[in-house]
């Protein structure tokens, strides 16, 4: 099976953040395939890398930068609720002036046409929210 | 391989429904939906759009933010005849839970029962719920 998965809610806020990281997990411990992942909502933020959560906490962030590299997964971050949200890239933060960028690796930034595009051709799309 | 009812020149067509929930103002569910709706348009597939539970709000005529400083964007509704979004679907219960009817919303809608609604839901390929 091929998974779209979309994500709605950030994280440590919202359980939603974990249960779409274990799906992922899980479908890929199984053999299924992830389309890809798009992050919406404060779901983008997921995507910045200066989350510093307790050390006996989880890392969310971290989670899915590891998960990305071994399955070469596709994390995309919503550009329009990212810019709402202050999630920028280096092109971005480039873009518009700012002093710093925050994406963790293994995200990229992109339009919502991804989230369609994922919909046409992932067999399930799943939606993490509230 | 293309599925007999793929026409090859445009891609498979899916059937998506956009399920809105909640209230326009107070969260910010409701407008980052309308605009994945805005962009998806652009796809060419089989757009739908529920309104249920606090998300008949959204369609309510007369909305007027300027007191909380947020954008009014109910009339984008009565754009999406444009970019061919035409099915428009407003649950009947909900309606008349909050003591509202179709003559109430700024454009018009086709409504129906919960039952006639999963039914609806039941017939398609991607449920993105905000």
């Amino acid at each position: 099976m091929k998974f779209g998965i979309l994500v709605n809610e950030g994280p440590y806020q919202h359980q939603a953040a974990d249960s779409a990281l274990q799906f992922t997990k899980a479908a890929l411990a199984k053999g299924h395939e992830i389309f890809r992942v798009f992050f919406y909502h404060d779901g983008v933020n997921n995507g910045t890398r200066f989350g510093v959560p307790p050390q006996d906490d989880r890392n969310i962030t971290q989670q899915w930068s590891d998960l990305a590299a071994e399955h070469q997964l596709d994390l995309v971050v919503c550009i329009a609720a990212a810019q709402r949200r202050g999630i920028l890239d280096e092109n971005e933060a480039k873009r518009h002036g700012k002093d710093g960028n925050n994406l963790a690796p293994g995200f990229r930034i992109s339009g919502l046409g991804q989230l369609i595009e994922a919909g046409i051709q992932a067999d399930r799309m799943i939606v993490f929210g509230d | 391989m293309a599925e007999p009812w793929e026409d090859e020149e445009q891609g498979p067509v899916r059937k998506f429904m956009y399920v809105n929930r909640r209230a326009p103002y107070g969260t910010i569910y409701a407008l980052e939906s309308l605009e994945v709706v805005l962009i998806a348009a652009a796809f060419e597939q089989d757009v739908s759009l529920v309104f249920l539970d606090d998300g008949v709000f959204q369609l309510k005529k007369g909305q007027d933010t300027a007191a909380i400083g947020v954008k009014n964007f109910s009339p984008t509704y009565r754009a999406l005849e444009g970019y061919d979004v035409e099915k428009l679907y407003v649950e009947q219960e909900s309606l008349e839970a909050r003591g509202l009817t179709a003559d109430d919303l700024v454009v018009p809608v086709q409504v129906v029962n919960q039952k006639e609604l999963g039914d609806l839901m039941a017939e398609q390929d991607v449920l993105l719920s905000f």
